[in-house]
């Protein structure tokens, strides 16, 4: 309490004067515009900050996966059906440095059990290089390329990288992994937009004129998420049909992933519409005589933006969840497509799983992604009301 | 209070209709209408087909009549006579499919819940009061994780690391003799013996999040001029939290307890696929993949009705332990 008390007596009787006698630190903090005052809440948010910098570096291999990723990812390598991840080593085996290289690997077969078994030949050593060539791919669909982030300079029937192993067909999971990146992170995005729309329209009305379309609106809310969200998506997803192509499939699923998030979006826009109304420059502007579409969106906006945002961000990991979730038990998205719920179906096994145990990988995938987004939702929504406290 | 209660099973009412009209679109989705699916199936298990028996059932369920009137026959086959349709694919009535199923889902999700409380509770609470310090930070850590990690990614990796480290296969909810065995004390024995993998998993995810929530809720608390004056009178520094901030902190936990209990079942639905439980989870994903829509609708109906009754009871504690709830509803 006594902060605060201080803190009132320490505010500008005259903007000017007061600009005037602070100094440095304390200046910049009056006359700062809002969005920087944000900015530098969000940086006081280490945790927030890193995760930042990890969604980046997440959403940079999805847009350019192609780059990003050393092979196809339907190539199948037959040598290398189940070969665990490649290890990349800066010394040989007499204890030279070098750039990082990888060892050929031999494959030979266990006797008893028929288990391939995937050994390093010292001899033979394979550099390793950045922006090599290798398959041709459109990057963003526009450039013809061929030019990879990294990867093995020979021929792929002579040695191929795995930096994460290979799955059952002989696959690069790594490879497979990027792509997937591309559909489980912009699932989250997608569905996130479409329920921020509804939410938006709905929760908007609810909270602007209040009363019975309020009482309706919040029971409706309610009523949805009284529904076990699992089993309800679960039966609406299984109702796509099966033919569908990989695109339809896709909007079907965030569609069903919106249905329920959209209730989320509407209460947080419904309590900033109910805290706003009773503002005074909301007041000043209708005694003005501005329009009601000029006072929410030119006045009332604004100021519950930074809001949305945080709320949006908070919204995302539960969207890559459902996805990752129904994918999993193959009722949502469908090979050839490759999200990282498709990818983890090969880990629904108990027994291939003790076998390579690095197709959980996408697994941590998603953990991280999900992670990165509450943290930087936390950050955000500290930073979202730079004037409080 | 009783019209307390009396009002809040009005409002009831009309939210178990639209759960029921929402379960029943769900049945009518697939195409096709189930009987001509029902009598094709039958006659490629070779089984001679009735036809009194597939008008008996048209007849019964009315199809081929306006939707509302077959909506009208289905559900008040449930409520009137406990016919709850017939499923195709285990060719049994409903009924006798769900009820064990249904069991065992609240046991399992009932148990969770009220793990999670006793593992979050203490835990939060002494976050808040030890605010800042390194087990708090560590505290804050794992329940990050936990928000972030799924139920069903918990469970394949411990699937894994018993598998590989112990060689124990930790699916199911009975040992294999008594899988198909009727209920008796030694079967409930053997059922406590499994329940706790599962139990663990399930609870985890809601753990993180309820210590989330009393941290913050109990750090609010704790700056409140009553804790002060409370300090200031010599009471011990345990009993004043816990006697007074604790109880408020936790209100608005309890008040959210349907909810809770509905983000609970859905987590068990995926869990229970992964760890091949006998829940309802893997027979209404057999169910939906096979098309088998009486079952899987009845037990959208039944997951949903259960957590509006879940919400129910706790509005009703909640109501009466707190007299302000009485009065403003």
């Amino acid at each position: 309490m006594a902060t605060s008390s201080e803190a009132d007596n320490l505010l500008p009787q005259n903007d000017l004067e007061v600009a005037e006698e602070l100094k440095g630190e304390e200046e910049k903090i009056y006359v700062a515009p809002p969005w920087r005052l944000m900015w530098w809440r969000f940086r006081r948010h280490r945790m927030a900050v890193v995760s930042a910098v990890v969604l980046a570096v997440f959403y940079f291999v999805a847009i350019f996966c192609e780059f990003v990723a050393p092979y196809n990812p339907e190539q199948f390598f037959i040598k290398y059906k189940m070969a665990p991840p490649t290890r990349i080593h800066l010394r040989d085996a007499e204890g030279k440095w070098h750039l990082p290289f990888v060892y050929r690997i031999e494959r030979s077969r266990d006797e008893q059990t028929m288990r391939s078994l995937f050994v390093e030949d010292t001899s033979t050593r394979y550099p390793l290089r950045f922006f090599v060539r290798g398959d041709e791919y459109k990057l963003l669909g526009l450039f013809k390329t061929n030019i990879h982030l990294f990867g093995l300079t020979v021929s792929r029937d002579e040695q191929g990288i795995f930096l994460l192993g290979a799955d059952r067909m002989g696959r690069d999971l790594f490879s497979r992994l990027c792509y997937g990146a591309r559909l489980s992170l912009s699932i989250g995005l997608v569905g996130v937009f479409l329920s921020l729309i509804l939410g938006v329209i709905l929760g908007g009305l609810s909270g602007y004129y209040g009363g019975t379309l309020d009482v309706i609106i919040q029971r409706v809310i309610e009523l949805i998420r009284t529904i076990p969200s699992i089993p309800l998506w679960m039966a609406l997803s299984a109702a796509l049909p099966p033919d569908w192509p990989v695109v339809r499939v896709y909007f079907g699923i965030t569609v069903i992933l919106s249905l329920i998030g959209w209730t989320w979006m509407a209460r947080v826009v419904r309590g900033r519409f109910l805290a706003l109304r009773e503002e005074d420059f909301v007041l000043a502007a209708r005694l003005v005589g501005s329009s009601e579409m000029r006072i929410i969106l030119r006045h009332m906006v604004p100021s519950f933006l930074s809001y949305i945002i945080a709320s949006l961000t908070i919204a995302i990991p539960n969207m890559i969840l459902g996805e990752t979730g129904l994918s999993f038990i193959g009722l949502g998205l469908r090979p050839p497509a490759i999200s990282w719920g498709v990818l983890l179906q090969e880990a629904q096994n108990v027994r291939s799983l003790a076998l390579c145990p690095w197709v959980l990988t996408p697994a941590l995938a998603v953990i991280i992604a999900v992670l990165a987004f509450n943290f930087v939702g936390d950050g955000l929504r500290d930073a979202a009301d730079p004037y409080a406290r | 209070m009783l019209g307390y209660v009396l009002r809040r099973v009005t409002i009831m009412i009309p939210t178990l209709l639209i759960i029921s009209i929402i379960s029943f679109v769900i049945i009518q989705l697939p195409p096709g209408d189930y009987l001509t699916s029902y009598a094709a199936q039958l006659r490629t298990m070779g089984d001679i087909v009735q036809q009194e028996e597939i008008d008996a059932l048209r007849q019964r369920y009315g199809l081929g009549q306006p939707v509302y009137v077959q909506y009208f026959k289905w559900i008040s086959g449930i409520i009137l006579r406990g016919d709850w349709g017939q499923s195709m694919e285990w060719q049994k009535p409903v009924r006798d499919l769900i009820w064990e199923r249904l069991a065992l889902t609240m046991v399992l999700s009932g148990v969770s819940i009220l793990v999670s409380w006793f593992i979050a509770i203490p835990i939060g609470v002494y976050s808040a009061t030890h605010q800042y310090s390194i087990p708090d930070y560590i505290l804050s850590i794992i329940s990050f994780v936990g928000v972030g990690t799924p139920g069903f990614m918990l469970a394949l990796v411990i699937m894994y690391v018993a598998m590989t480290a112990f060689g124990l296969n930790v699916g199911g909810l009975f040992s294999q003799e008594y899988l198909a065995a009727p209920w008796s004390w030694a079967k409930v024995v053997d059922m406590l013996k499994h329940l706790w993998i599962p139990v663990l998993i399930i609870a985890l995810g809601s753990t993180a999040g309820s210590i989330r929530t009393t941290r913050a809720n109990l750090l609010d608390e704790l700056n409140k001029p009553y804790v002060e004056t409370a300090r200031a009178k010599g009471l011990p520094e345990g009993r004043l939290v816990w006697k007074y901030p604790v109880r408020v902190a936790l209100n608005p936990f309890f008040s959210t307890v349907g909810w809770s209990l509905a983000n609970l079942i859905s987590g068990e639905t995926l869990v229970s696929v992964v760890l091949s439980l006998q829940t309802i989870g893997p027979m209404m994903l057999r169910a939906l993949t096979s098309q088998d829509m009486y079952l899987a609708g009845s037990f959208l109906l039944l997951l949903s009705t259960m957590t509006v009754l879940g919400t129910l009871i706790s509005d009703i504690l909640l109501a009466w332990v707190d007299p302000r709830i009485r009065m403003e509803a």
